[in-house]
């Protein structure tokens, strides 16, 4: 091994030991979690933000799982639920102007980089009131207004888009960053390599957020991957990397915001690797056979919305009835958000025929 | 006018895009500091520097992707394959990502980037460099396909490819690069995609045809001249849309047609375009439409076999001959 990556392999592991009890250690250079948060340094109302916007992502999703099993949403549904920190966390250190781009589990980092609930449950349910007028469906959630470049289908396809994404702020010099989400399954797609070489080959102000939920649809990281410390792969072009626990809000806001001074500042990109968990299958039709119910249980003895949670209550930042204020805030908008997507009507029929071209021919 | 290489016809488009737009940029591999692998890129570093003319690694993926996420944000990338036989490895991000991503936006985000290089057969590189796939783009809505023949054609069309709004294939012929033709110096001189040309008027029979199979059309109709058989030769142009209206027109005029093609005949354009006009045209048809197709096998090396693969003037003669029945 490289002395290089010995080095990184050294900065990565941290020496508090698996203090949470939670990863165990399949591989050689398996990084361990951080045994606590990062000190707060935030305002109130930005920590009451977060609280707000993971609890409501998790209880939109679990609208979601309702509505799917009433035939409400079709096709393919896959549900961000475990997730929260890693999509909350890294958006709220964003500015407006800065863009998204993600995969297809992507409720979430919409909701985050504020599309409106209802926009995003209207096309679930495929009405024109959806965020992409029907068209697009779960997979395909965009709203240009927010500059969410998408939710995409192809495992890996959003990583040379994210990266295109940033070679345009750079070309027009301006300090927009972008953050690209994906799953780790995306890792050993040629889209990964590919892209990071140019990011870093042209120095791109591109975040690449590994979003490691430890499964590829069935198929765990063990059985997919001959190098599974995600982080460790930024070496392989000289890239900054972080391996973050991604249950964990503030640890990823935090090395977001580093890799975001290193974005705005010198152009340069990052790897992020956020350790995860999905507590729901791949999709709405996954019913998870390959994993057993005390392993989920494991994870959610960790869960991002818990951990978050005695955060604030220790820091005498949240109390019992600020939560419970928020839950009915979060209730009224998950229900608001249904309502609208019921009574939003189909998308014309003439919206099959539009936006083909957007400079159609006739002939 | 001047007379210019096709070479240099698509070379005055992308230097005078280049020019217009400063949000166009071209990007591929060896189009900068090499000056183009076949020289349609010569000079362009020079005149507009590094930033906008950029040499890529070889990762056809990667960057056909970072085009389309650019267009997302408001650029106009022409992106150059080396050859569209490498365009293959780029082909998740052409359709599933350029392709549809205004359609699943609901409107949002149209894709204005041009992929552009030369594709069909070459001389002498087999069966991975010597093929036209211009079909399986055509396949997709989203997409528009454009394949000039002549240098004049490939200087109009060029220049409209790179102000539509929409991902744009453009297919040139390598070994039309060479071909030398009056090419309109003027910067506003575009040709609009979707509009087909009669290359030749006639009145026996119609024979439409692309891109290399054009000078190869125009020479059979050429020798045919002299025998007495008059044909129009249709060039399309662009292959989606297809200007399908300029053909059935010269069909019920003509009431013969042979579609010459240097691709596979299998699920190509000619099927397409056959289906078109005995769709459309059938009562007027007095033969059976005929294709005249490159060979349905892989591309071979050897020189002999290589000339039978592709075809040429003799077989689009033979090929009017059998549908007017001489």
């Amino acid at each position: 091994m490289s002395s290089q990556l010995t080095e990184r392999r050294e900065k990565l592991s941290t020496p508090a030991g698996n203090a949470a009890g939670v990863l165990e250690a399949p591989a050689d250079g398996e990084p361990e979690i951080r045994k606590s948060s990062p000190a707060i340094q935030e305002d109130r109302e930005t920590l009451l933000k977060i609280f707000h916007q993971m609890l409501l992502i998790r209880r939109f999703e679990e609208k979601c799982a309702e509505s799917y099993s009433l035939g409400k949403i079709g096709g393919f549904c896959h549900l961000y639920i475990g997730q929260e920190a890693v999509g909350v966390g890294s958006i709220s250190a964003l500015r407006d102007d800065d863009y998204v781009i993600t995969s297809y589990r992507e409720h979430g980092q919409a909701i985050a980089k504020g599309i409106l609930p209802e926009a995003v449950m209207a096309e679930l349910y495929g009405k024109a009131g959806g965020c992409s007028k029907g068209k697009g469906g779960s997979m395909h959630l965009f709203d240009k207004s927010v500059n969410f470049m998408g939710g995409h289908g192809i495992v890996g396809g959003q990583i040379p888009l994210g990266t295109g994404l940033a070679f345009a702020s750079k070309y027009r010099e301006s300090d927009q960053v972008t953050l690209c989400f994906f799953g780790e399954a995306a890792v050993n797609q040629g889209a990964f390599h590919e892209s990071l070489n140019m990011a870093q080959l042209w120095k791109l102000p591109c975040i690449y957020i590994c979003e490691n939920n430890q499964y590829g649809m069935g198929t765990s990281l063990a059985r997919a991957m001959s190098l599974q410390n995600v982080a460790e792969k930024a070496s392989a072009y000289s890239m900054e990397s972080e391996f973050v626990d991604g249950m964990d809000v503030l640890a990823m806001r935090r090395a977001t915001q580093r890799a975001i001074k290193r974005a705005r500042e010198n152009y340069l990109p990052t790897l992020i690797e956020a350790r995860t968990y999905r507590y729901m299958g791949h999709s709405m039709s996954d019913p998870g056979n390959y994993r057993t119910r005390a392993e989920i249980e494991k994870y959610q003895e960790r869960d991002p919305i818990k951990i978050f949670t005695a955060t604030l209550k220790e820091s005498s930042i949240l109390t019992d009835k600020d939560i419970a204020d928020i839950e009915a805030r979060v209730k009224e908008e998950v229900e608001r958000a249904v309502r609208f997507a019921e009574e939003s009507p189909e998308p014309d029929p003439s919206e099959l025929y539009a936006n083909v071209y957007a400079n159609p021919i006739e002939n | 006018m001047p007379v210019t290489t096709m070479r240099d016809a698509l070379n005055q488009a992308l230097r005078e895009e280049l020019a217009r737009d400063a949000n166009v940029f071209l990007m591929g591999e060896e189009v900068a500091e090499y000056q183009g692998a076949y020289k349609v890129t010569r000079g362009l570093l020079e005149e507009f520097g590094p930033k906008r003319v950029i040499d890529t690694p070889i990762t056809e993926l990667g960057f056909a992707g970072l085009g389309v996420g650019a267009a997302m944000a408001g650029l106009r990338p022409i992106v150059e394959f080396m050859t569209f036989n490498f365009s293959i490895l780029a082909i998740d991000q052409i359709i599933n990502s350029a392709a549809k991503m205004l359609y699943m936006s609901g409107g949002q985000f149209p894709i204005p980037i041009v992929f552009r290089g030369p594709g069909g057969s070459a001389y002498q590189v087999s069966s991975q460099h010597s093929q036209a796939i211009e079909s399986w783009y055509a396949y997709f809505p989203g997409l528009k396909v454009v394949m000039p023949s002549t240098p004049a054609d490939a200087k109009g069309l060029l220049k409209s490819a790179v102000r539509d709004d929409d991902p744009v294939i453009f297919i040139e012929q390598e070994r039309l690069y060479g071909l030398k033709g009056e090419v309109p110096e003027n910067d506003d001189f575009v040709i609009p995609l979707g509009v087909a040309e009669v290359k030749r008027e006639g009145t026996d029979a119609t024979i439409v045809a692309r891109s290399w199979m054009l000078p190869v059309a125009m020479k059979a109709a050429e020798e045919l001249a002299k025998d007495g058989v008059s044909c129009e030769v249709i060039d399309p142009r662009t292959i989606r849309p297809l200007d399908i209206n300029t053909i059935v027109e010269s069909v019920k005029k003509t009431n013969r047609v042979v579609i010459a093609e240097e691709s596979h005949p299998f699920c190509g354009v000619g099927a397409e375009i056959s289906a078109a006009i005995s769709e459309r045209a059938f009562d007027y048809l007095d033969a059976p439409v005929k294709r005249v197709s490159g060979v349905d096998v892989p591309m071979p090396y050897a020189k002999n076999l290589e000339r039978r693969a592709i075809p040429d003037v003799a077989e689009v003669i033979a090929a009017v001959r059998a549908v007017s029945y001489l």
